[in-house]
């Protein structure tokens, strides 16, 4: 971001939000004993949350590999967000919190509970996939279990969800908060607008985290946005806006434990903008050398959070060539485990295609022809041992 | 067993749930002091308070949006749409939301939540005050759709959909809220979805309808008995699901299908009903499956002779009738 841009935002800024902005520690390389304890982050901490960054990064190149492979028909990537994603969503509390996640929030699934096979499982859509039942495009996260919504294709849409969560929560005094994710993109839809609108007028315990990119698929933040920051409309609303460096987990951190205190303490909602940046193409259907220049394309790997963070954990002896080691170790026996249950899951059964339309069947509203049935659907796919793939026919 | 407006059935079911059940909420805009503009929600503020009747900014997509969330986390929120014409700025809460989460999440999620608007026409409500937007909603797998038409009914099939695990549209005739008066049983008596009603019995043709339309056909029905034309008359209440027996059964005896709706005739309601009717009764059939529906234009005129034009009443039934038992 452009200093100028910077100075414009901050001057529409009151001094309390100026204060509650969490600025850039990318460049300090300072080797503090104990880099954590600022924030309140034991150095256990600092590691499992390396390892979270380490493994999202990790399924998430597998994803990759096994879309190129021919393996998986998609992908879309969460790489560049997960030092946001680890760093806010470790400030929420797991089975008490709630999160309506996005397309890109592995790091966030991972974080609140999802494992490896319950990704991998989603790519390869299959019948244990905890998300969908193979029901849903890769990365349309949820999980009841993890108190992770259920992730649509419109974008922005999830932010009422969580915001009638958090009214729950008020409603029913259970203390919980409530946080959404969406990208910069999705950040322009007028459901962003209401649930704001909404969250501030009842000061709910709500947090909406926007993951800046840059890119809306093509299309570059100057087109999307007439300011460089969608942190400073939080003010529109009476709540704080805070930018902050997507690449410094550390920062998205306190960022993110400020909010959620504000949000307990009954004082209202806070918009968390992390400027991050999309290290893939939008997705396994995208040619993004198309439309972002090579030079670009390179200078953004420096903002990439994997190795920023490894190396702030490294110069301040958090992590060692022996502990970094027993990390990778433990990601790969992860990503790989991972990757053969998913491949070794069955398909769907299409006879249960007709269930959960509703909480129970409505055997009166049945068609009277079941023409699946009539051209032997269901006998070809069992002789197949539940392959579709060439039963079907396609 | 006592008498009351439509109105006053749908408030009281409202106010019993409440009581019963602490995560029963209303929201929605004029919910609160004023009690909803129609006053279905009158008293509920007073009684419950802030946290339980929510006066909402216009923010229709928020209403519904919210209502999914709160759903998600433990409440039973029971929405108004202050007119059905409005709903549409939720459409996408409701149809890529509301409708797909339990199938999308393969039964991780439910959502009990209930969507209350006053529809339909002959109100000088003009094109958007006056629309019956139920084909909107029935078309979509995932949504309940329910229309009662008379005190009893409202109040049986409101308290289900308040107590039932999925999103429940319920859309009440506004022209029924202070004309129609019946009896309604005391106690807690609820009445199952997909139950379909003979609201009269007939041996010569059968008319299916729904809201204000199940009046008027019980109208028509009225004055061509005196000819010797016996119409039974069934009301379909609940319009997914569907109880398809009722209608069929009633079809197969009857021999003649006239379907009515208020809506405009394109694409409406009632012509899924007549598909089914032509797929599934054709061997009974002893005339056309035929339709009385709104005219193809894009809403309700004002102006009372437009209007007049416009809505489907019990001479237009007659009519349909008549042509109907002589084929």
């Amino acid at each position: 971001m452009a200093v100028s841009d910077r100075a414009a935002t901050k001057a529409s800024e009151t001094p309390r939000r100026q204060a509650q902005r969490v600025t850039s520690r990318r460049d300090t390389k300072r080797a503090a004993p104990s880099i954590g304890a600022d924030v309140g982050l034991s150095d256990d901490d600092l590691r499992e949350m390396y390892r979270l960054v380490a493994l999202s990064r990790a399924v998430d190149e597998r994803m990759w590999v096994l879309n190129r492979a021919g393996r998986i028909p998609f992908v879309i990537s969460g790489q560049g967000h997960e030092g946001a994603q680890v760093g806010i969503t470790w400030a929420l509390r797991k089975h008490h919190d709630w999160v309506a996640p996005f397309y890109r929030s592995i790091a966030t699934c991972l974080t609140f509970g999802m494992t490896p096979r319950d990704i991998l499982t989603a790519q390869y859509a299959t019948a244990a996939d905890p998300s969908s039942g193979g029901r849903q495009m890769p990365g349309h996260y949820g999980d009841h279990a993890n108190n992770l919504v259920s992730v649509s294709s419109p974008v922005a849409t999830q932010i009422l969800h969580a915001v009638g969560i958090a009214l729950a929560a008020r409603i029913r005094g259970t203390d919980q908060v409530a946080a959404t994710f969406m990208g910069e993109g999705s950040s322009n839809q007028g459901d962003v607008h209401e649930g704001l609108n909404f969250a501030a007028i009842h000061k709910l315990p709500f947090i909406l985290v926007v993951e800046n990119n840059g890119y809306a698929i093509s299309v570059p933040s100057t087109k999307e946005l007439a300011l460089p920051d969608v942190a400073v409309r939080a003010s529109g609303y009476g709540i704080p806006g805070v930018v902050v460096d997507g690449a410094d987990v550390l920062a998205c951190y306190a960022a993110a434990r400020d909010a959620v205190a504000r949000a307990r303490a009954g004082e209202g909602p806070t918009l968390i903008e992390a400027k991050v940046t999309r290290l893939t193409a939008h997705s396994s259907d995208d040619q993004q050398t198309k439309y972002r220049p090579a030079e670009e394309l390179e200078a953004e790997r420096s903002r990439d959070p994997v190795p920023h963070f490894r190396e702030r954990l490294r110069d301040a002896g958090v992590l060692d060539d022996e502990r970094e080691a027993a990390v990778l170790a433990d990601v790969k026996a992860a990503v790989d485990d991972a990757t053969a249950y998913a491949e070794s899951q069955p398909n769907p059964d299409p006879r249960t295609a007709t269930k959960w339309v509703f909480a129970e069947d409505w055997p009166s509203e049945a068609p009277p022809v079941d023409w699946a049935a009539e051209i032997g659907f269901y006998e070809r796919i069992e002789r197949a041992g539940g392959d579709g793939s060439e039963a079907s026919g396609h | 067993m006592a008498t009351k407006t439509f109105i006053e059935a749908i408030r009281e079911t409202l106010s019993d749930e409440m009581r019963r059940d602490e995560s029963v909420i209303v929201l929605g805009e004029d919910v609160g002091k004023k009690g909803g503009v129609f006053l279905a929600t009158d008293g509920l503020w007073d009684e419950f308070g802030d946290d339980r009747v929510i006066d909402t900014p216009l923010t229709e997509s928020q209403i519904v949006g919210t209502s999914i969330g709160a759903a998600i986390n433990g409440l039973r929120p029971v929405a108004e749409i202050q007119f059905a014409d409005f709903i549409f700025p939720a459409m996408n809460q409701l149809l890529s939301e509301a409708a797909r989460m339990r199938y999308r999440s393969n039964n991780g999620f439910g959502l009990p939540m209930t969507i209350r608007a006053p529809y339909g026409g002959g109100v000088h409500g003009a094109l958007y005050h006056s629309q019956s937007v139920e084909a909107f909603f029935t078309h979509v797998p995932g949504l309940k759709v329910i229309i009662p038409s008379t005190p009893r009914d409202a109040r049986g099939l409101l308290r289900t959909a308040i107590r039932d695990e999925d999103p429940v549209l319920f859309f009440e005739h506004k022209k029924m809220y202070r004309s129609v008066r019946g009896d309604v049983p005391d106690g807690d008596y609820s009445i199952p979805f997909g139950k379909a009603q003979v609201t009269r019995p007939g041996s010569n043709l059968t008319i299916v309808a729904y809201g204000l339309m199940a009046h008027y056909a019980l109208e028509a029905a009225d004055r061509v008995a005196d000819d010797g034309i016996s119409v039974e008359v069934v009301d379909v209440r609940s319009l997914r699901p569907l109880d398809k027996e009722t209608i069929l059964g009633s079809v197969r005896k009857t021999g003649k299908a006239l379907v009515v709706y208020e809506d405009n005739r394109f694409g409406g309601y009632g012509a899924e009903i007549c598909a089914t009717i032509a797929e599934e009764a054709f061997d009974y059939l002893d005339g056309p499956v035929t339709r009385v529906a709104g005219p193809d234009v894009p809403g309700v005129p004002y102006n009372h002779v437009l209007e007049d034009w416009f809505m489907v009443n019990p001479d237009k039934i007659e009519a349909a009738v008549r042509q109907l038992a002589a084929y």
